[in-house]
């Protein structure tokens, strides 16, 4: 069967797509959601700071989810499915309660959002026993069971996560031993790591290292590599925090092109994959932005994917490849097609700092801007795509 | 006490421990396995390459040589009546140095020594032409079309639960601290209280030479060897037909490269010596070391994550051979030293200790009828529980584990009784996010089943 539009992943990205696209016209959508509920990530996130771009007031993650949810209301909403495959063209293979089955849309939205690096790919030294999580599935655990694996945690990693890993820790009562980051400051700007001392009483080590987990059934110790040398702490738990990459298999195994530098599909700026049929949106395409923007993202690809049903996209070629220089991390969209409108380009960069961040067509600056980078901080820069007709090539540079 | 004692005891429930206890049980022998752990396969049958090897390269007229033939043998004859996968990959043994190329016929020559014909030698193109992504710096080969790639914890499960349909005990968190002969029978001091056994077999691994001391001075040390393993997300599976063995050395096999049943890329193993027994630790050096050597050998992989990386111990002793024989004075049969074979030779191996048992310790007569349970498949070429019309919900997304499959791993005399357990009789958590993604499910599904997911 085939319908107008099929979005795989009913977080954020999906729900707010499936709504925006049913607003314009397109009924026949279907959301394929692998979860038993819809909601995404925000669901297990019970703390505030979602909610203010598109609801317009502070709220939970779960409240945020509900919201996004109830604007969904009414959209073949297919739980407990699996996609097995993407295939050229639009076409899915995917596990239903029901057995194997193939659809496809006439336009399929990627939107599959993004997980935490796990211990084992970080490549850390030590034993494999229980109590090495991340902080997605510890969240999770603690908002299901209002219990915890551990109860003297030692948290890696100091992105935002990490401090809602507190705020989890405490309902379940869980009193983390320390928070250590690789980096000379925490990625969170003060006050936050105040904030989170108050709360969860769990000092902050910068400049340090996880060199070894102890442990034979559980954790008992890790070993962390500081400023000072190697110490041992005693914990009964690690908790992986950030390092986000995208949950882009479904793109890495079909044959949709990938960003090495986001490790998510490439897309143009219509949110369209190397293949046309395809679109993607939200935190698939690079870790790790907030759920509101993944839904603001989700909107804007629905509306490509409108303007595609019915015919009135540019077609795909010619492309100008856009590569990232210098200290940029990534740029994207990746390919951008000449037409008579605005195009926002979205950087990141490797390093905090300052500097100036240029567009150069063919090694001829189109467009400059004075950033300041904080760690993590998204850039932009726009130009018009009418000055990319007869360009080969783009590069967003920082310099 | 007598009355209750069983004809054999085998201790230790690794792959080896599982095979001889399904060929005492299919024998008619009252069996009982002791395994000091929660649940098997705990040791160094946890930690493995899952290849079947044909035993192409082992020392001709060694007791291995033979037993890998043979249980390999074996285990293709069973593999249908166990529900026990098989992917009939061939190996390539790649040279990359002259030296390694002028090893080759001495290889060719070996493994036609060992009983396996097929062996061909294949040019460089040869090669690139089978395995396209392989390094263009390889310089030839050989072809071994019969080394196969299985699952390696469903194979020894399944000899397990065979052995109990037809009649054996098997007793977990039951550790051997000791035992007395008496009278001809041997009472073991276990964890899990006495056991009694006309015979006991010592498939204790790397405890080998510890559980040796309880009947006679250990003619073998075991000095366990560790290697640590690599694994490639499943996109990666497509880069390799063939599994790719290096020309070995005197210490090793070396590094091979290989699919896995369960749909990814495996490269490892190291070889480290170590004195702890127990626990096989991973080490970020080597790990990274496998990476890049890996993908040295094939380029690919460099756009390839890594889902996870694990290590396990093999139980070395000072000899290169398998340490197997009878002790008849002691009603005691050592099975040690088996140190990277056993997942192949285990078959192999148990037809042997039988033979022992009926040259020392009195005949055996093979049950008329004996029961074939099937165990669930886990191999990504067969078909799985997921693909099923009505079936459950999916818990675990990477490897597609339903909630049936979970509840079954937990029930049943063997159900799995430690989360490592689950995972292998599952793969539940052992996919790209570790569980990220299944944690809470799999807790509250295991949670009161297994011990301490959560704390107290």
């Amino acid at each position: 069967m085939i319908h107008d539009a099929v979005i795989v992943g009913a977080g954020p990205a999906g729900l707010a797509a499936a709504a925006a696209l049913r607003q314009g016209g397109n009924g026949d959508v279907v959301v394929v959601e692998r979860d038993a509920a819809p909601g995404g990530v925000p669901r297990w996130c019970a703390h505030p700071g979602f909610g203010l771009r598109d609801c317009h007031r502070p709220m939970t993650g779960p409240a945020y989810a509900a919201a996004l949810v109830r604007r969904a209301r009414g959209i073949d909403m297919r739980l407990d499915t699996t996609v097995l495959a993407l295939e050229p063209g639009g076409r899915l293979r995917i596990s239903t309660p029901a057995g194997l089955e193939t659809i496809a849309g006439r336009a399929v939205l990627l939107a599959s959002g993004i997980r935490e690096t796990p211990r084992a790919a970080r490549l850390v030294s030590g034993t494999r026993p229980w109590g090495v999580t991340t902080t997605g599935a510890f969240q999770e655990i603690v908002q299901a069971t209002g219990r915890a694996p551990f109860r003297r945690p030692l948290i890696v990693g100091s992105e935002f996560v990490s401090f809602s890993n507190l705020l989890a820790a405490r309902h379940a009562g869980v009193r983390p031993v320390a928070l250590i980051e690789v980096a000379a400051a925490p990625l969170v700007p003060w006050p936050v790591p105040l904030l989170a001392r108050l709360l969860g009483g769990a000092r902050l080590l910068t400049r340090t290292t996880l060199a070894e987990i102890r442990g034979a059934e559980r954790v008992e110790a890790v070993v962390l590599r500081g400023p000072e040398g190697e110490r041992v702490l005693a914990c009964d738990g690690v908790i992986f925090s950030g390092a986000f990459v995208p949950e882009a298999v479904l793109a890495r195994a079909g044959a949709l092109r990938i960003d090495p530098g986001t490790a998510g599909p490439t897309i143009d700026q219509f949110w369209r994959c190397s293949d046309p049929a395809c679109f993607a949106a939200g935190n698939v395409l690079r870790a790790v932005e907030s759920a509101g923007r993944s839904a603001a993202e989700g909107r804007a690809a629905a509306a490509a994917m409108i303007r595609a049903l019915r015919g009135d996209l540019p077609p795909p070629e010619p492309a100008v490849p856009l590569r990232a220089e210098g200290r940029l991390r990534y740029a994207m969209p990746q390919r951008l097609i000449a037409e008579d409108a605005m195009v926002t380009v979205h950087a990141r960069a490797a390093l905090p700092g300052r500097g100036v961040l240029r567009l150069l067509a063919d090694g001829v600056p189109v467009a400059s801007r004075r950033v300041h980078a904080r760690t993590g901080a998204l850039l932009s820069i726009r130009i018009h795509a009418a000055r990319l007709r007869g360009c080969t090539a783009l590069a967003a540079v920082l310099e | 006490m007598t009355d209750a004692a069983f004809d054999v005891a085998v201790i230790g429930g690794g792959v080896v421990g599982c095979a001889v206890l399904r060929g005492f049980a299919l024998a008619g022998a009252r069996a009982v396995l002791l395994e000091r752990d929660g649940d098997l396969l705990a040791g160094a049958s946890k930690g493995n390459s899952g290849l079947l090897h044909t035993g192409f390269d082992a020392e001709p007229g060694s007791l291995e040589a033979e037993c890998v033939r043979e249980g390999q043998r074996e285990y293709r004859a069973i593999r249908g009546r166990l529900n026990l996968p098989l992917l009939q990959s061939g190996a390539i043994v790649v040279a990359w140095t002259a030296d390694e190329l002028a090893a080759l016929p001495a290889i060719l020559a070996r493994a036609r020594e060992n009983g396996v014909p097929d062996a061909a030698p294949l040019s460089r193109e040869a090669v690139l032409a089978r395995e396209p992504h392989l390094s263009p710096a390889l310089l030839g080969g050989v072809w071994v079309p019969d080394e196969a790639i299985i699952d390696p914890w469903s194979a020894p499960l399944a000899y397990a639960m065979q052995a109990i349909a037809n009649g054996a005990e098997i007793r977990r968190r039951a550790e051997v601290r000791g035992g007395r002969l008496e009278g001809g029978v041997w009472q073991l001091d276990t964890a899990a209280g006495p056991v009694s056994a006309r015979v006991a077999v010592n498939c204790a691994g790397n405890y080998g030479d510890l559980v040796e001391a309880i009947a006679r001075n250990s003619p073998f040390r075991i000095r366990p060897r560790k290697g640590q393993f690599v694994v490639f997300d499943k996109t990666a599976h497509r880069l390799l037909s063939a599994i790719v063995v290096p020309v070995p050395s005197a210490r090793t096999k070396g590094v091979v490269l290989a699919r896995t049943a369960f749909g990814n890329l495996l490269v490892g193993p190291t070889a480290e010596y170590q004195e702890d027994r127990s626990l096989a630790t991973i080490e970020q050096p080597a790990l990274e070391r496998l990476v890049a050597h890996g993908r040295r050998i094939l380029p690919a992989l460099a756009e390839h994550p890594v889902t996870a990386a694990f290590a396990g111990l093999r139980p070395a002793t000072e000899r290169k051979d398998y340490c197997i024989e009878a002790v008849p004075d002691r009603r005691w049969i050592s099975v040690a030293g088996i140190r990277s074979t056993g997942l192949s030779g285990a078959l192999g191996i148990a037809r042997h200790v039988r033979a022992l048992h009926e040259v020392h310790f009195g005949a055996l007569r093979d049950l008329a009828d004996p029961v074939w349970p099937r165990v669930p498949n886990l191999a990504e070429h067969a078909a799985r529980a997921y693909q099923e019309a009505g079936r459950s919900a999916i818990v675990c997304h990477c490897e597609l584990v339903t909630q049936a499959e979970i509840a079954t791993a937990l029930d049943g005399p063997l159900g799995a009784a430690t989360l490592g357990g689950l995972r292998r009789r599952t793969r539940c958590m052992l996919g790209r996010c570790q569980g990220f993604y299944c944690s809470r499910r799999i807790i509250e599904l295991a949670d009161g089943r297994l011990p301490g997911l959560l704390a107290a």
